[in-house]
C-alpha cells in the first residue's frame, strides 16, 4: 500500500459544474434589486412571527391547538427543511424576522438606505468566536429541551421572543447579522445543509472583483449595504455563510452579481473552507436526526418521560445521554472510521483533516434523514394546520370554517415508502460524496475506493438504525 | 452516466427487484389474540404490540389517567377510552409490517407523540428495506469503481 501526501485535486470536484444564470431574467434581477424585496418578505414573515408568539403567550396551552406550535414546527419546519434548505438553501434567512428588529435599529430604517454608517458601537466579534461552535452548542441546549419547547406555546413564545431580544442586543454592540452569521441555533444547520441546495450566488467573473477597487458589495453605496454577513462575494465559493439578502446585487455597479441554478450538492465538493466546526454540525445533526426518531416518534414512554422533565433525575440522565451520544459517541466512531479510512486508503493525510473533510459526506443522509423524521409527524399532525388557521388562539374562532375539522392523519400508508426511498437517496449520495472527497485526498480512483468503504460501513449502519427505528 | 456503468448496474436492479417482489414464505396459523394496552400520558403500555398476519386481534385499551384514544395507522382502528371503563376493539391483523398507533383525543402537551407499534409478522416491508438498503449500496460502490479498460463486458 502506498504513502501518499495530500492533495487537493480541484480537477475531480464539479464545481465547474453546469449552471443556470437566473438573474438573466430582468424580472428576476429587478425585484432581487429592489430595496423593498427582502423588508416585504421579512414583514409578511414578522406578521406571523408576531401571530405565533401572541398565541404561544395568550393562547391555549393545547399545544395541537395553538398557532404557536402547530405553524412553528409542523408548518415552518417541514417547509424549510423538505422545500427551503434543499432547493433554495439559505432562503430562510432572507425572510426571517428575526433579525428585523435589530437591524432595522441599527440601519435606522426598514426599506431605504440610510446614509452614514450603522450605528452601533461598533465592536469586533472575538475571533475566537468567528465558527459555528455558538451555533452548535446552542442547536445542543435546543435539542435537549425539544420535548418542552415543541410541545409548550408559552415556551415556543419566549424562546422566539428571546431569539429577537438576542439579535437586538447584539446589533447595539456589533455591525450587520452577527446573529445570524455566529449565534442563531437554526443558522448554523441552515448554512451546512445549503450546501446541498439547488441555488446559489456567486460572482460572474473573480477577476472584475479582484480589480475592481472599491468593493461596493462590502463597503455598500448610498443605494445599498455593504455585505450584512460580512463576505466578499468575490471570493465566495460556498453558500455556508451567504445569506441571500441580496445586498451585493444591489450595490455591485459591474453586475457581477449571479443567483445560479446549479446541481445538488456541488458545495459539498468545495475543500476550501472545510473546518470542525461544521464538520461537527454535520455528526450532531445526524446524530440529533436519528435521537429525534427513537426519542418523538418511538413507543418508548420511559424516555418521553426524561424527556419531558417529568423528574430532575431523569432529564438529567436524558441530557447526559443525549449529550455523550451527540457530542462524543457518533463523532468519536467517526473519528474511528476516518482512521480506517486512512488506512484503507494508505494516505498520509493527517487524520483530523481527514476527519472534518469526510464528515461532509454526512450532510446528503443527514439532511434525508431529517426529512425523514420530519414525514413521520408532518403528515401525521398536518391536519391540526387546518383547525388551527381557523382558530389559532384555540379560543373558539372559526375564522374560515374550518375550526372542526377533525384530527385524521393522512397518507399514513406513504409515509414509510417515503422515509425509505429518502433515506437510500440519502445514503447513495453520501456515498458517492465521500468517495469524491476521498479522491480529493489520493493520488488514484482505487485509493479513494479503498477509503470509502469504510465511510460507506458507517452510513449503511446509520441508514439501517433509520429503518429499524421506522420500519423494525 | 455511462453506458459500460449502466450496464454494470443493471444485476443491481434486478437483484432489487427480487428483494421487493420475492415471496417469502411464512405460514403460522392464524390465532385470536387477547391483548390489553394501557393508555397514560404520554405512552401505551406496552409499547410494541407483536402479532402474526391473519391473527384476530381482541385488544382492551384502558386509561389510567386522563381520557385517550387510539388510532392504529391504516387498520381504521378508532376508540376512546375514560379513566376506569375500559373498552374493547377487534380487528384482523391482515397486513404486515410496522405500524404506529397513536393517542387521538387530545391529552396534554406531548399528545402528538404518544406512540405504541404494532408489529404484524413476518414484517417483510423491513426485511425488504434492509435488502434494498445492502443493493444500493453495492450499486453505488461499484459504480464508483474504476471500470477496467474497455468498459464492462458487453460494451465494448
Amino acid at each position: 500500500m502506498s504513502t501518499q501526501t495530500p492533495l487537493q485535486r480541484e480537477p475531480h470536484d464539479r464545481v465547474g459544474a453546469a449552471r443556470i444564470e437566473l438573474t438573466r431574467s430582468r424580472w428576476l434581477r429587478a425585484t432581487l434589486r429592489s430595496r423593498a424585496f427582502q423588508p416585504a418578505l421579512m414583514l409578511v414573515m414578522l406578521f406571523f412571527f408576531v401571530a405565533a408568539v401572541l398565541a404561544g403567550l395568550v393562547g391555549t396551552p393545547a399545544g395541537n391547538h395553538n398557532f404557536a406550535i402547530v405553524f412553528v414546527w409542523i408548518v415552518w419546519w417541514a417547509l424549510l427543511i423538505v422545500v427551503m434548505v434543499p432547493f433554495f438553501g439559505r432562503m430562510w434567512c432572507t425572510i426571517c424576522p428575526i433579525p428585523g428588529p435589530g437591524e432595522w435599529l441599527q440601519r435606522r430604517g426598514v426599506v431605504r438606505r440610510t446614509p452614514g454608517r450603522l450605528r452601533s458601537l461598533g465592536w469586533r466579534w472575538p475571533h475566537r468566536l468567528r465558527n459555528i461552535w455558538l451555533q452548535n452548542a446552542g442547536f445542543l441546549a435546543l435539542a435537549l429541551f425539544s420535548a418542552i419547547v415543541l410541545t409548550r406555546p408559552d415556551v415556543t413564545a419566549w424562546l422566539l421572543l428571546g431569539m429577537v431580544l438576542l439579535g437586538v442586543v447584539l446589533s447595539v454592540f456589533y455591525d450587520n447579522r452577527v446573529f445570524c452569521r455566529y449565534v442563531c441555533p437554526v443558522g448554523g444547520f441552515i448554512g451546512l445543509y445549503s450546501l446541498t441546495s439547488t441555488i446559489e450566488l456567486r460572482v460572474k467573473d473573480t477577476r472584475v472583483c479582484m480589480d475592481h477597487a472599491t468593493k461596493d458589495c462590502v463597503i455598500g453605496t448610498p443605494q445599498s449595504y455593504g455585505c450584512p454577513w460580512m463576505v466578499f462575494p468575490g471570493n465566495l465559493g460556498r453558500d455556508a455563510y451567504c445569506g441571500l439578502c441580496t445586498e451585493c446585487l444591489k450595490a455591485c455597479p459591474k453586475d457581477n452579481i449571479a443567483l445560479n441554478l446549479r446541481p445538488f450538492g456541488a458545495d459539498l465538493l468545495v475543500a476550501k473552507g472545510r473546518r470542525l466546526d461544521e464538520a461537527y454540525k454535520a455528526l450532531i445533526m445526524l446524530s440529533c436526526a436519528l435521537l429525534y426518531s427513537a426519542v418523538l416518534l418511538g413507543p418508548w414512554g420511559w424516555i418521553k418521560d426524561w424527556a419531558n422533565m417529568a423528574t430532575f433525575a431523569g432529564w438529567t440522565t436524558y441530557a447526559a445521554g443525549f449529550l455523550a451520544i451527540a457530542v462524543l459517541g457518533v463523532p468519536g466512531v467517526f473519528w474511528l472510521i476516518a482512521l480506517a479510512a486512512r488506512t484503507a486508503a494508505g494516505v498520509a493525510v493527517p487524520i483530523r483533516r481527514l476527519f472534518v473533510d469526510l464528515a461532509y459526506s454526512l450532510v446528503p443522509l443527514g439532511l434525508t434523514g431529517w426529512i425523514a423524521f420530519t414525514a413521520g409527524f408532518v403528515l401525521v399532525n398536518g391536519t391540526y394546520a387546518v383547525s388551527v388557521l381557523s382558530d389559532p388562539f384555540g379560543w373558539g374562532w372559526d375564522l374560515f370554517g374550518t375550526r372542526s375539522v377533525p384530527w385524521r392523519p393522512i397518507l399514513t400508508e406513504v409515509v414509510t415508502v417515503t422515509q425509505v426511498a429518502l433515506l437510500l437517496v440519502g445514503l447513495a449520495y453520501s456515498v458517492v460524496v465521500a468517495y469524491r472527497i476521498a479522491r480529493q485526498q489520493t493520488a488514484s480512483e482505487a485509493q479513494a475506493w479503498r477509503g470509502t468503504l469504510p465511510v460507506s460501513g458507517f452510513l449503511c449502519a446509520v441508514t439501517l438504525t433509520f429503518l429499524w427505528l421506522y420500519l423494525g | 452516466m455511462t453506458r459500460a456503468r449502466l450496464w454494470l448496474l443493471l444485476p443491481f436492479g434486478a437483484l432489487a427487484l427480487v428483494v421487493l417482489l420475492v415471496p417469502l414464505p411464512f405460514a403460522p396459523a392464524p390465532v385470536t389474540r387477547e391483548l390489553t394496552v394501557v393508555a397514560r400520558q404520554f405512552a401505551f403500555e406496552p409499547p410494541v404490540l407483536r402479532v402474526n398476519r391473519g391473527d384476530r386481534v381482541r385488544l382492551t385499551l384502558e386509561a389510567s389517567d386522563v381520557v385517550h384514544g387510539l388510532h392504529v395507522d391504516e387498520y381504521g382502528v378508532d376508540a376512546r377510552v375514560e379513566p376506569g371503563i375500559a373498552r374493547r376493539v377487534e380487528f384482523v391483523a391482515d397486513r404486515a409490517g410496522k405500524f404506529r398507533y397513536r393517542c387521538s383525543v387530545s391529552c396534554g402537551p406531548l399528545h402528538p407523540f404518544m406512540t405504541g407499534e404494532l408489529v404484524v409478522s413476518p414484517n417483510l416491508p423491513f426485511v425488504r428495506a434492509v435488502g434494498l438498503t445492502l443493493v444500493v449500496l453495492a450499486a453505488t460502490l461499484v459504480s464508483l469503481r474504476r471500470l477496467p479498460p474497455g468498459g464492462a463486458p458487453g460494451t465494448t
